[in-house]
């Protein structure tokens, strides 16, 4: 193939000829087997591509149902970044399908009319979401009807997402009641969205557990304010263009905004049964993962049938990857798969759901333990054959979960006692099925690590359970087996287990939690950061990651003791104002509820002018900034527009955006604007775990956006208002949870001012409310904030007044510097500015 | 402010003219003019340095601008080991300069207080042009 005139090119001359490894479909077990030949050496056998029908890396599709719910961004679930194909060298053909193979001359035909040939071709496509037959699916075109939604990939759950959260979007139907669909319905239920299952089986999840426990699941799901019918067929979808409602055989149809279809999903074999192929439920393979018949094909993950099985989960194609990368690469060619006996859990917080194996029991001779407790929504049963466990569900306790699934899954002898394998009754704990499980045992089903890879980490040096999990990648998939990681590295370390340092501290550098640093920092009377260090930090040692979380924290507790070192402050908080990407800094001057007026707006053309600013832009929250301000003309930039500062740079209340409100807009209800202008003289600068945006709307046509704020009022009809806390827009999107309705809007002003007091003093550095507020609970919430549950609230007001009270204008600090040279250059030779003039 | 090459310290008979060592001294003022912990940035033989004055009023020095996006050192957070950039916040160890995050390193100087609560800078010249 190489000829003379070749120069070589590749800065890493190879010494043989490497063959040709052409991957279709990179979804996670593509992606994985890829790994498992990377780890067997497979970059000098081979040179790697790889074809992907999603415009994307490898991601951990199990997780999308937590990114439904909120609890994850889908920015955090991508396991192979485009990074990582570019590390290892690998040919990445992302957005591009496979539409044909050529078995006899070896080469494959995508979509964007590219032929790549192979030595050795790996079929990993997957499956997609069944659309069952009914009326009214799709439009016409052939295209799926706008509001109707599959359950598989990023883009599904994005779209849903987008849909739920359209204002006028209120109801949906999920259509089949198995794991993807509960886990769907629980995902939409968080977007304030009322759903409907409808599942066609007898019970809910009835291919993982029987009627008794399906009942109980049925409970605990319709607690949610999920509703559900059984023993239902959808028969059409309604609606012209665009959904309106489902028709059910037998029963009145149900209005709906959207559909989403989760009856199971179909191997994708399209590209196999066209290109000549073994296809019976789907591809066809041996114990090797070689599709019958084919030398240089294998297959791998949900596309394939194995022994008459197809899998519809992670954990067997952990051990389908092993076994083909043993093979591809030559590491082991005695290794075999034999199949994978699948144990499933239910990921809705709130309902604990584990089932492996048989339902019941089915021989004379199989033992079945029971135990109910409808009450509690707690169900176990157990079903044992010559003394080792056969099935099992589990439901609403999932202490025992991780030991019975390494039983079942390993076999291991159980105890005479059978109740102990339901309850702890002084029989064998946790611990001792964590000693017992063999070796090779998986931990981790959704990152398919096993227990040795665990203790091996361990050994290594890595005791804390969080490192384990980081260096492991253990308890990231869909956490559930977070527990026994924890045991597995407490057993391995021998009880020298290291507690994670930074998991609960406040901030890196002080091994304390919040309540136990606000408790040290009170009983020993500290006043500054410096004071702090030397009291509470190991060895006295100062840590530049604490310091502003620490300045932070004081001036909330300490208001006017606090004793203000510059030093502790974050630039921005030293001059007042955000340091751009060049150096200078933006000047957005206080404009409260984002209302201004002539003399303002002169103010600030004549400053502009003045100082030749490089860029006018009016922000999101309602204000103007001016960017493009060098640091040493920031003071004269204050004096001249001799306006409050407005915040726009910390970890403090920003701002409050408002609306039109009722003085102009036909449709007001309420004063926004007024109201909106009250809490921001209010509350205005004060500091916080994290940044606060705040909007006040004047009806529920919502202009101000006030459902996705941190705090967000909502005026309603008959002069009431509603407050919303929780919500985001940012890089995180979250629906706000209603706190309170009121009627006055002096007491919306103290609710939102004891919320924020709350958060203050009880969130995390740098958690915003939209993970404080799922973490803590609204009922918790409102119990504390409006029922005054804990008996604190009036200490909550006392101390938001004392913030309030010592508020001071940042900005008085142009005519008396605080520091020497406060405001002097940085970046002294830097031909400014740098920001684009436009 | 920022102090030009200014009289050499008792040590060094005369900035135009290196010592051995290829060394110039630099003064650059009083320390006052740096708050503890924070740091200040000085034009030095045409090269930017950020002095940093530690709560322990030990000094050390680094360049002044971050490897990584051209960041303003001298503005960053710091403590006794490191100073944290204040754009992406990466964190360089205040005595060598090595990153503690993957970027490039600073330049370190060597930089002390003389008698006089002045601040002595040592620029070793490493190019022979001078
Ligand atoms: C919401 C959700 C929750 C889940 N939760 C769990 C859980 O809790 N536990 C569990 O064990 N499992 C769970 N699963 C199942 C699990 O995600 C799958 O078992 C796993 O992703 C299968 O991997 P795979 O590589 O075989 O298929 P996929 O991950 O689907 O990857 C196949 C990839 O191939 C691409 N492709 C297909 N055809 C072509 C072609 N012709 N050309 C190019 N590319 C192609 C597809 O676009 C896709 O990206 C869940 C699935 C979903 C959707
Ligand atoms: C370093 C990068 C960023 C800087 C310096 C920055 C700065 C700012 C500032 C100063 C404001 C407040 C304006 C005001 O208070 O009037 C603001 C508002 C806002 N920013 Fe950013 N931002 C950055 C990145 C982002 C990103 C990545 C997003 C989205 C994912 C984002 C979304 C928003 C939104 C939605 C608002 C408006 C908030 C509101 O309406 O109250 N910003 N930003
Ligand atoms: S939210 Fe209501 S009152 Fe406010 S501007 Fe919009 S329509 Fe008008
Ligand atoms: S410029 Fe310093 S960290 Fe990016």
């Amino acid at each position: 193939m190489t000829s003379v005139l070749d120069r070589p090119q590749g800065r890493h001359p190879v010494a043989g000829p490497r063959r040709r490894l052409v991957v279709v479909g990179n979804g996670m077990a593509g992606a994985r087997a890829v790994e498992e030949i990377l780890a067997r050496g497979g970059a000098d056998q081979f040179t790697i591509t790889m074809f992907g029908d999603e415009p994307y890396g490898n991601y951990n599709r199990i997780m999308l149902s937590h990114v439904l719910s909120g609890e994850d961004s889908d920015a955090d679930i991508f396991l192979n970044s485009l990074s990582w194909y570019r590390e290892n060298s690998i040919t990445l053909h992302a957005n591009v399908r496979v539409d044909r193979i050529d078995k006899f001359t070896k080469h494959v035909f995508s979509n964007d009319g590219r032929v790549t040939p192979y030595d050795t071709l790996i079929i990993a496509t997957g499956s997609r979401s069944h659309m069952p037959p009914m009326d009214g699916l799709y439009t016409p075109g052939g295209s799926v009807k706008h509001g109707v939604f599959g359950f598989r990939t990023i883009d599904d759950t994005r779209k849903m997402i987008q849909h739920a959260q359209q204002d006028h979007h209120r109801r949906a139907v999920v259509i089949g009641g198995g794991l993807l669909g509960l886990e769907a319905a629980y995902g939409l239920k968080s977007h304030g969205i009322e759903v409907e299952v409808v599942h066609s089986g007898g019970h809910l999840m009835n291919a993982q557990m029987g009627p008794d426990g399906g009942a109980i699941l049925r409970r605990s799901v319709e607690a949610l304010g999920i509703r559900v019918h059984t023993s239902s067929r959808t028969t059409a979808v309604l609606g012209k263009d665009r959904v309106s409602g489902v028709s059910l055989r037998d029963r009145e149809d149900i209005a709906c905004d959207m559909v989403v279809v989760a009856a199971g999903i179909r191997p994708n074999v399209d590209l196999a049964v066209l290109s000549g192929l073994p296809v019976e439920r789907a591809i066809v393979v041996d114990d090797r993962l070689r599709v019958q018949d084919e030398d240089d094909i294998y297959a791998v993950g949900e596309c394939i049938q194995h022994r008459g099985e197809v899998y519809g989960l992670v954990a067997p194609l952990w051990e389908q990857a092993v076994v083909l990368a043993n093979h591809v690469t030559g590491a082991d060619p005695s290794s075999a798969y034999l199949g994978s006996r699948t144990a499933t859990k239910l990921k809705v917080a709130g309902v604990e759901v584990a089932s492996m194996g048989l339902h019941g029991p089915e021989l004379d001779t199989d033992e079945h333990i029971v135990f109910s407790e409808p009450s509690r929504g707690v169900f176990k049963s157990i079903v044992v054959r010559d003394n080792k466990i056969v099935g099992a569900t589990l439901l609403g306790d999932s202490r025992k979960v991780a030991y019975l699934t390494q039983a079942y899954d390993r076999g291991l002898p159980l105890p005479e006692e059978r109740i102990s394998l339901m309850f702890d009754v002084g029989g064998p704990g946790g611990d001792v099925g964590v000693a017992e499980l063999d070796d090779g045992a998986q931990v981790c089903n959704c990152n398919g690590v096993s227990k040795k890879a665990l203790v091996d980490t361990v050994k290594g040096g890595c005791t804390t359970v969080s490192g384990a999990m980081d260096a492991t990648r253990a308890g990231k998939g869909c956490g559930s087996c977070k527990l026994l990681v924890r045991q597995v590295v407490e057993w391995a370390a021998d009880g020298a287990v290291e507690e994670d340092p930074a998991a609960s501290y406040y901030v890196p550098g002080i091994p304390l939690d919040k309540p136990s640093l606000m408790d040290a920092i009170r009983k020993q009377d500290l006043r500054s950061v410096s004071e702090v260090f030397t009291a509470l930090a190991p060895g006295s040692a100062e840590d530049a990651k604490s310091k502003m979380g620490l300045a932070s924290l004081l001036k909330m507790m300490l208001a006017d003791h606090y004793i203000d070192e510059r030093d502790a402050r974050f630039i921005n908080d030293r001059v007042h104002a955000n340091i751009q990407r060049d150096g200078t800094f933006s000047v957005v001057p206080q404009m409260k509820g984002g209302v201004t007026s002539v003399q303002q707006l002169r103010r600030i053309a004549d400053v502009a002018e003045k100082h030749n600013v490089p860029l006018i832009k009016l922000t999101g929250g309602q204000r103007i900034d001016l960017l493009g301000i060098p640091k040493e003309d920031l003071p004269q930039v204050w004096a001249d527009l001799d306006m409050p500062s407005g915040y726009a740079y910390g970890k403090s209340f920003r701002t409050v955006k408002t609306c039109v409100g009722k003085d102009f807009c036909r449709y007001g209800t309420g004063d926004s604007t007024k109201l909106g202008i009250e809490i921001e003289s209010r509350f205005q600068g004060i500091e916080s775990p994290a940044k606060l945006k705040l909007a006040v709307s004047g009806c529920p046509r919502n202009c101000a956006e006030s459902l996705v704020k941190d705090v967000g009022v909502v005026a309603v009809e008959g002069g009431r208002w509603e407050l919303y806390v929780g919500g985001a827009a940012g890089a995180h999107i979250r629906k706000g949870d209603l706190l309170a309705t009121v009627d006055d809007p002096e007491e919306v002003k103290v609710l939102a001012g004891r919320f924020m007091q709350y958060y203050r003093e009880q969130a995390n550095w740098l958690e915003r409310t939209y993970s404080f507020v799922p973490r803590v609970g609204i009922e918790h919430l409102r119990a504390v904030i409006v029922d005054d549950a804990e008996g604190i609230a009036a200490a909550l007001d006392a101390a938001m007044q004392e913030s309030v009270d010592s508020y001071v204008d940042p900005w008085g600090e142009r005519d008396d510097p605080l520091t020497p040279g406060q405001f002097r250059t940085s970046l002294p030779l830097t031909v400014l500015p740098q920001v684009p003039v436009r | 402010m920022s102090a030009a090459p200014k009289s050499p310290g008792p040590m060094n008979p005369s900035p135009v003219n290196p010592c051995p060592t290829n060394t110039r001294l630099h003064t650059l003022g009083p320390v006052d003019q740096i708050p503890l912990g924070e740091g200040r940035a000085f034009g030095v033989d045409g090269e930017q340095v950020a002095v940093f004055r530690l709560r322990d009023g030990t000094l050390r020095a680094l360049s002044a601008v971050c490897p990584h996006r051209g960041g303003p050192i001298a503005d960053g957070t710091i403590d006794r080991q490191v100073v944290i950039c204040p754009l992406h916040q990466h964190a360089f160890d205040l005595e060598t300069g090595c990153s503690r995050t993957g970027a490039e390193p600073l330049r370190a100087y060597s930089v002390r207080e003389d008698a006089e609560q002045n601040i002595v800078l040592h620029n070793e010249m490493n190019d022979v042009e001078n």
